[in-house]
């Protein structure tokens, strides 16, 4: 173990047992996280980014000492999760989004201010602290609203100003945009940004599933699928993986019974990805080298489908996305199984 | 790779400082909901009525069955019984209603719970509103039996160092069932959400509250005399009624000493029972991730 780890976690896993409510004798087990080990240095902000259902709050839960693993251990500012939570938890914060808590009968300063109480933070330094979060973050003019009169994006502004007010070694953030306007959203990732700048031996977790936000605020990024990890490194580092494949969209017309599985069967066709745009199709291909082109564009033209636009372009996160869990993030979208 | 000690709070004042800090801004929040009425005039008749509406059902039902006999000490006894009691549900529902409401309505007790603070001084604190609006709404119940049905009530014949001793030692032992209760809520979904109201009415026949423990069947009676509250309410009575309240048969062969004692005795053990529930369903509710689990009812 390193002192200098923030967070470190050693084959960890999770699994739900679901019981059958008319019959209690019927078990489902749901494996949420499988094998997860992750090393992440103090000063970091690091990413997880995953489809719905992927484990990226299980993770969080089990960090922050809200739930007990099934495997494996993980260390938090150096102590472990199970046996020493309550030297963590004065060490971290949290704050999920795209839930609407907290007490809607107090203001916000109110609010922010009994939780800063729990920590132990002397009043007038969580009122100076208050004050000067909610301004960065645009909620100064609502200091004294009570919270049950505030939109949910306001609501959720004032909880990520909750998140930072204890001044936490370790931060973690669970879908921190989840639901605000492409504004606020904006404005919350330049909170972190400047925030993280400011206490740069501070570290922060965060989970999303925007591909920008992992892209343009993060460190480092692991993907994560079905519970496991399955890429972990800077965005750079990550799309350099593709650098040496030739990636290209081609939109196309109907696609006449054209299947990806097709393509992909072809020579040199890494992954290939069909989506429906109005009127046509839109195909994103991975290709080892500009030379498995012909063969796709034979394929296309056997079935009669015709070629309206093809581009070549740079690597993006989504490509290694898709590479590597064998679908956009975006067709996800909404298929939560809850 | 070495495993880590194993977590001990050594450091007491530490650990009182937090117990401490838990419990004054639970307290704080517990008020601010509590009296978040936004007439207050209508607050206060509501806490009236209540209590005295339910001692009016009690007092007319005692009327019908006895044909009005007032006088009877009988009557006292209960009218006394019946309004202490209300400090059970109070109580006891103060300090666990706060899981549920924390984590069903407003959703923050996953952030209580990961907050450096120690949960069951926390709820401790969270029920002490219900304690005082529970106080106000007894000595309306008193004061009403007093001045309309005359209950007996002679200030200078009231025990009061035993008076106010049995009420705290009774307070303490009912906030300690209460942490039972809470610590069970965590591991309970929301269709129990009135515990405190409802062990307090399942005890209520069980405590002498309102008749002596001898009118029950006997294989309950064990179960009456296990339960502090019953020592409890005949304290309350023997101070506030003296040699009145002696009359009555159940605990009569005891004096008040002995019953303070049995009373202490049982607090501390359901101090002890409170920990080990805590310790327990904190732990299960870890293990299956039922902390932040909310049921969307
Ligand atoms: N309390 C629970 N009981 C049973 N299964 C659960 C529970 N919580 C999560 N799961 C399951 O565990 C898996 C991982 O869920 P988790 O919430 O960690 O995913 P996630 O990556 O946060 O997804 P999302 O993007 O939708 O928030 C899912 O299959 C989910 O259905
Ligand atoms: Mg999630």
């Amino acid at each position: 173990m390193s002192a200098d780890l923030a967070i470190e976690t050693h084959n960890l896993g999770r699994i739900y047992t679901i019981r059958n409510r008319r019959e209690r004798r019927i078990r489902k087990e749901v494996v949420a996280l499988r094998d997860v080990n992750l090393q992440i240095p103090r000063g970091e902000l690091f990413g997880l980014l995953g489809p719905n259902g992927a484990g990226k709050t299980t993770l969080i839960k089990i960090l922050t000492t809200l739930l007990a693993p099934t495997t494996g251990w993980a260390r938090v500012a150096g102590f472990d999760v199970v046996r020493e939570p309550q030297k963590i938890r004065p060490r971290i914060n949290m704050v999920s989004g795209g839930e609407a808590s907290g007490y809607g009968l107090l203001t916000v300063r109110e609010n922010l201010w009994m939780f800063a109480q729990f920590y132990g933070l002397p009043s007038r330094e969580a009122n100076r602290r208050i004050e000067e979060l909610l301004r960065r973050i645009g909620l100064a003019d609502r200091i004294h609203t009570k919270s049950s009169d505030l939109s949910t994006g306001l609501r959720q502004k004032m909880n990520i100003v909750r998140g930072f007010l204890t001044d936490p070694e370790i931060l973690f953030l669970d879908e921190p945009t989840l639901g605000l306007d492409v504004n606020a959203a904006r404005d919350v990732r330049r909170f972190i940004r400047e925030w993280l700048d400011a206490h740069p031996d501070r570290t922060v977790l965060l989970t999303t599933h925007y591909m920008v936000e992992a892209d343009e605020l993060c460190d480092r990024v692991a993907i994560i699928s079905q519970g496991r990890v399955l890429a972990c490194d800077s965005p750079e580092a990550l799309k350099r993986r593709l650098q040496r494949d030739a990636l290209f969209d081609i939109e196309i017309t109907a696609p006449n019974g054209l299947t990806s599985a097709m393509l992909e069967a072809l020579p040199g066709v890494r992954k290939a990805v069909l989506t429906d745009d109005d009127g046509g199709a839109r195909l994103n291909l991975i290709l080892a080298a500009d030379s498995a082109l012909p063969g796709v564009i034979h394929v296309l033209t056997e079935r009669a489908v015709q070629v309206r636009h093809l581009t070549k372009r740079e690597p993006t996160l989504e490509d290694v996305f898709v590479e590597l869990v064998g679908r956009p993030l975006a067709e996800e979208e909404g298929s939560d199984e809850q | 790779m070495s495993t880590p000690p194993i977590y001990q709070s050594t450091n007491l004042p530490k650990t009182l400082s937090a117990a401490w800090r838990s419990f004054r801004i639970a307290t704080w929040l517990g008020w601010q909901i509590e009296s978040n009425w936004t007439d207050p005039i209508l607050f206060a008749i509501y806490s009236m009525l209540k209590p005295l509406a339910s001692a009016a059902i009690l007092v007319v039902m005692y009327g019908v069955i006895t044909n009005g006999q007032f006088e009877n000490p009988i009557f006292p006894y209960i009218y006394l019984g019946n309004a202490f009691y209300i400090y059970v549900g109070a109580v006891m529902t103060g300090v666990s209603w706060a899981v549920i409401d924390d984590r069903e309505h407003y959703r923050t007790l996953k952030y209580i719970y990961v907050a450096p603070i120690r949960l069951p001084a926390y709820w401790l604190g969270r029920g002490v509103a219900r304690f005082l609006t529970g106080s106000f709404a007894v000595l309306i119940t008193l004061a009403a039996g007093v001045l309309f049905l005359h209950v007996p009530f002679h200030p200078a014949r009231v025990d009061w160092p035993l008076f106010l001793l049995s009420l705290m030692l009774g307070v303490v032992m009912l906030a300690l069932m209460g942490l039972v209760l809470a610590s069970i809520s965590l591991m309970i979904a929301h269709h129990f959400f009135l515990i405190g109201e409802a062990v307090a009415g399942a005890l209520y026949l069980l405590s002498g509250a309102i008749f002596p423990l001898e009118v029950l069947p006997p294989w309950l009676r064990p179960l009456g005399f296990a339960m502090p509250i019953t020592y409890w309410l005949e304290l309350l009575r023997r101070s506030l009624l003296g040699d009145l309240a002696r009359g009555f048969p159940t605990l009569s062969g005891f004096s008040n000493g002995q019953l303070l004692g049995i009373l202490a005795g049982l607090s501390v053990l359901f101090g002890l029972l409170a920990a080990v529930t805590y310790r327990l369903c904190d732990h299960q509710a870890r293990e299956k991730g039922l902390i932040d689990q909310t049921t969307n009812y």
